[in-house]
């Protein structure tokens, strides 16, 4: 079988701009939650969210990008530049039309929308710039990625609400691994920290109004982060023939679906999908050292999600490190997985695992080592990324250290 | 300033040259503006102007705006804002 490894990782968040300062933010325990600045937010009842703060979009594009690049494609933009630096990927001639991208957004252009509807609804406009509907299209992310680096292959956008990512980084390793294709550009991308994006989520009552504490006993909601995580995914023969550095390997994807309701999370629908990656990567539970939860920090999904884990790995889930992430850079809903893939890494890499920050009171429901606020120095072999959406849609991505 | 410095200016906007390299018999063709960029340039026109340019983009030559030269943009334009008057 073919073997699938990452060889380019970028990013930006609120935590930070690139890979290197996100991984001394998740070190560090930072939390990149604090007060939204958006417009008409004192209409807003949910006034936080995780930024990208200090970001000037004239610094990254021309005119004519910015004109057709909403702000969850100029994230990907962003991240995916930095993943290709790293990478040192050419992409020219056969290997062309053998790579591709399958990105991961669950909003796409909602500011777009957003802007857009405001000018024809509020301000009673006639007349919007004719590329709105390029600019708003939830695959122009994945289509101006293919343009700039020539991915002539299998392309195309998931929307699988908070499981986009992990959905859309799962096909990719698959796709290679079966031999469809050498390459992949892979991740997710979000922008949903506008007026109207929020005032949605707001209906829900799922939003906490002061921080995200995953597996707290006092949590009282997700909040909301934005951002995008983007990966070159290679066949490994072929990776170590160019002399690429790996940073990890892909071993096992699995995908699941509740099948029972739109909001609610199900224990035996999450359970089935980390059992299911576990099997497809092919190796034992107790190789399993640390999980990237899901952990939005509701009240339900953190219950539900220690359960599954409890279920699925028995004895063992005491042993396994377990934490949430959006703790600190938020939930990027259809870009999260691509941020929480390089809380992975990290662990894997550099064996330092990333905490579950604003963690405050225990809870029975959630009796795991969460590994509150601090962040832990430990070995880790097998690292698996959770991602449980709203529709009851679940992907579970397994990776292993790789030590040549 | 008068409709034909603005639908110049609109029009070295979208060439990204400067409007004193524009000369009357230019085509947006000769200037380097394609399908997307004659939309854009639409757009901005009928913003500055507060006029609505007949324009399909499956039938370019069949409206009634003549877009063969700068010359005959601005004359249309003139046109369209007479009529609103």
């Amino acid at each position: 079988m073919r073997r699938v490894v990452i060889t380019g990782a970028g990013t930006i968040n609120a935590l930070a701009h690139d890979v290197d300062g996100t991984y001394k933010a998740l070190r560090e325990g930072r939390c990149g939650i604090g007060p939204l600045e958006i417009r008409d937010v004192d209409r807003l009842s949910v006034k936080i969210g995780a930024q990208v703060r200090g970001f000037d979009e004239a610094a990254h594009f021309n005119r004519q990008q910015i004109t057709l690049y909403d702000r969850f494609t100029q994230f990907a933009m962003i991240a995916a530049r930095q993943a290709m630096h790293q990478s040192g990927l050419e992409i020219s001639g056969e290997l062309a039309d053998r790579a591709g991208v399958v990105f991961g957004t669950s909003g796409g252009g909602l500011t777009t929308q957003d802007e857009n509807y405001r000018a024809v609804y509020e301000e009673g406009k006639n007349r919007v710039h004719p590329f709105i509907v390029p600019k708003l299209m939830s695959n122009a992310a994945a289509s101006h990625i293919s343009m700039e680096w020539n991915l002539r292959g299998p392309s195309f956008t998931v929307s699988t609400a908070c499981a986009s990512s992990n959905h859309a980084m799962g096909l990719a390793f698959q796709m290679i691994r079966s031999g469809i294709c050498d390459a992949m550009l892979t991740g997710g991308s979000e922008s949903m920290l506008c007026f109207g994006g929020i005032k949605a989520w707001e209906g829900l009552r799922v939003m906490s109004h002061d921080a995200c504490r995953p597996f707290s006993a006092n949590r009282n909601g997700m909040v909301q982060g934005e951002g995008a995580g983007v990966f070159v995914f290679e066949e490994l023969e072929a990776a170590k023939a160019r002399g690429a550095e790996i940073l990890a390997e892909i071993i096992g994807f699995a995908m699941t679906s509740d099948a029972s309701d739109i909001v609610l999370p199900s224990r035996e629908g999450a359970a089935r999908a980390m059992a299911g990656a576990v099997r497809d990567a092919g190796i034992a539970l107790a190789e399993v050292g640390y999980i990237n939860a899901h952990g939005t920090g509701t009240a339900a999904n953190d219950r539900t999600e220690c359960a599954a884990v409890a279920e699925v790995f028995g004895s063992h889930a005491k042993n396994l490190m377990i934490s949430s992430t959006k703790s600190m850079h938020g939930h990027l809903i259809g870009g999260t997985g691509a941020v929480e893939l390089l809380a992975c890494l990290m662990a894997l890499r550099d064996g330092v695992i990333p905490p579950t920050v604003g963690y405050e009171a225990p809870d029975l429901e959630c009796a795991l080592d969460v590994v509150p606020n601090e962040a832990r120095e430990a070995r880790v072999e097998v690292a698996l990324s959770n991602a449980f959406a709203f529709g009851g849609l679940n992907a579970v991505i397994a990776l292993r250290r790789y030590s040549g | 300033m008068d409709a034909g410095a603005k639908v110049i200016e609109i029009i070295a906007e979208q060439a990204v040259i400067d409007p004193s390299d524009i000369n009357l018999d230019h085509s947006l063709e000769d200037l380097g503006i394609d399908s997307l960029g004659l939309v854009e340039s639409i757009f901005a026109i009928e913003e500055a102007f507060d006029i609505a340019v007949p324009f399909n983009a499956n039938e370019p030559s069949a409206g009634e705006f003549d877009f063969s030269s700068v010359a005959a943009i601005i004359a249309a334009v003139e046109g369209l804002v007479r009529d609103k008057a």
